[in-house]
């Protein structure tokens, strides 16, 4: 799915992130952890081909992400469900439309789509469905979000915090829903700050904690 | 893909396409007027063109064909002289032919100004003598002197002196209504070309959400350049629509009349307002299409 081999970045001179070797192997589940600053959001970014590796190589899908044009980083991202930590969304359409924007650019009717319905019933937006975008709480955001990222079906789930702004209780749903993605053969990395909710994934899935620091990534002992 | 069946599919619509974009008030409105209002001035030049095309091509014509020569002599001398001037003619290389008018149309010549009863025989009218050219021409001054001396009541009424001028002004016009158009075309692609940069630059979120959500350039730009094609060929075909109008009720005397009667379409020539909302569809279709992936080129 990725591979990184000595992958580095940096935003001006100097870099944040270095030495970055890792493989995500398909239907691996990954957390990603660190200190806020440390550069996690980035190295989201640079498996999404939003940011380009200064150093190193970075592979999506067997391609180098270096060498993608751009028709190839908009049908790579087509593959891979992305939250962002921001969450940004088209505010003149109602959440329902942002949720299945990934089929409408890509020219699917998403009106009899029968698991948008589904989706958005799982994540809890129901009511919510016909509102904008600006009208929504943090955590609906972040619901909605999820929702997006999944709608397409993708190979590849990366979620920036994604359960940053919502209750535990919706926490725990929100992990169940990437769980049950996983145990489907889907390929999970979430940056989270969250220990709680990387111990309650321990208990239903095969997961592995990488964490940054100093620029460098480590895999953090398995004893949380 | 060509360019037409590209508009033509853009027209059709894609509503759902359509909607990823929100509605841009300010830069459509622009380009609604815009359009319009360059389409109205471009009826007018296309007229002007056209009307100064046919104007020069008439009197090119005329000019190119005829000239005569006026004959005044007493009575007694009319005949004998007319012979001078038609035998100076035969010998006049550069001349085609050449003849006397009749009396019959020396008076349909002069019943405008005098009524239909003139007794031409009893008036002391110059007698006019009509000649042909050869696409060469002939020396206008050789002839003068030659006829100085065999026919001395004859001066050569030289059409030349006087309408080549005009005919350089009217291709001038002409000229000058096509640059015009041109200069209209390229003011409605930087005006379009603007607006739809206004566009795409208050929608820089939109367009960011999108490429992160997997859209290509192509699907993005599309969305904008559908938008601005319909507006401008809407403003167009209301304001051409307009201009066409206009000159239709421009009040027109004589058929033959003079130049500002004559501004108008003539013939098939009112088919080329139709042209003005494509040529518009087109120039916005182009301006959007390059405004945006220039745009979207500064976007990951
Ligand atoms: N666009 C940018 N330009 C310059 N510096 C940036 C930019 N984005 C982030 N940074 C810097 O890069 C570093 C890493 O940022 P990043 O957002 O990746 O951290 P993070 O681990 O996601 O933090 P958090 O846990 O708070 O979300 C930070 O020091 C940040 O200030
Ligand atoms: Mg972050």
């Amino acid at each position: 799915m990725i591979d990184m081999q000595d992958a580095a970045f940096g935003y001006g001179a100097e870099p944040i992130l270095s030495d970055m070797t890792l493989r995500l192997a398909p239907g691996s589940f990954h957390f990603l952890t660190g200190p806020s600053g440390s550069g996690k959001t980035s190295f989201l970014k640079l498996c999404y081909a939003e940011l380009l590796a200064t150093a190193g190589r970075v592979t999506l899908f067997g391609e180098d992400a270096a060498t993608l044009d751009r028709d190839r980083i908009a049908l790579t991202r087509q593959r891979i469900g992305v939250v962002h930590q921001d969450c940004e969304f088209l505010d003149h359409l109602p959440i329902r439309d942002n949720i299945a924007l990934p089929l409408t650019v890509t020219g699917r009717d998403a009106g009899q789509d029968a698991n948008l319905n589904e989706l958005i019933a799982w994540v809890g937006l129901s009511p919510r469905a016909r509102a904008r975008p600006p009208e929504l709480s943090g955590g609906e955001r972040q619901r909605a979000a999820l929702a997006r990222a999944i709608i397409m079906d993708p190979d590849l789930i990366l979620a920036d915090e994604p359960t940053g702004n919502v209750d535990w209780e919706m926490s725990l749903r929100l992990l169940q829903l990437l769980c049950e993605l996983n145990k489907m053969g889907k390929t999970i990395l979430i940056a989270t700050h969250d220990l709680a909710l990387i111990r309650a994934a321990k208990a239903q899935v095969q997961a592995r904690v990488l964490r940054i620091a100093g620029g460098r990534l480590s895999t953090a002992g398995a004893d949380l | 893909m060509s360019v037409a069946g590209d508009i033509l599919g853009l027209l059709k619509g894609e509503a759902q396409a359509d909607r990823v974009v929100p509605r841009s008030g300010q830069a459509a409105r622009l380009t609604l007027a815009v359009s319009g209002a360059m389409a109205f001035l471009a009826v007018f030049a296309l007229a002007l063109s056209l009307a100064a095309g046919r104007l020069a091509d008439r009197w090119a014509g005329a000019l190119a064909q005829s000239s005569t020569i006026r004959l005044s002599a007493p009575e007694a001398e009319m005949e004998a002289q007319t012979w001078a001037v038609l035998t100076v003619l035969e010998q006049t290389p550069g001349v085609e032919s050449a003849r006397a008018l009749s009396d019959d149309e020396q008076r349909a010549l002069l019943e405008p100004w005098f009524g239909p009863d003139l007794p031409v025989a009893d008036l002391p009218v110059p007698r006019l003598i009509e000649i042909v050219e050869t696409p060469a021409g002939y020396d206008a001054e050789g002839l003068r002197a030659r006829l100085a001396a065999e026919a001395p009541g004859a001066v050569l009424d030289d059409h030349t002196r006087w309408r080549r001028p005009l005919v350089e002004a009217a291709d001038r016009l002409r000229l000058l209504g096509w640059l015009s158009l041109a200069l209209i075309l390229g003011s409605t692609a930087a005006m379009i070309t603007l607006a739809a940069q206004a566009a795409l630059a208050s929608n820089e979120q939109v367009l960011r959400v999108l490429r992160l959500v997997g859209a290509r350039d192509a699907y993005i730009a599309r969305a904008f350049v559908r938008r601005f094609t319909r507006r401008a060929l809407t403003g167009a075909a209301v304001g051409a629509g307009l201009g066409t109008l206009a000159i239709a009720l421009l009040p027109r005397a004589a058929a033959e009349g003079a130049f500002l009667t004559g501004l108008g379409f003539a013939g098939a020539g009112w088919l080329w307002p139709l042209a003005i909302p494509p040529l518009a569809a087109v120039t916005a279709f182009w301006a959007t299409r390059i405004a945006a992936f220039r745009t979207l080129r500064g976007l990951r």
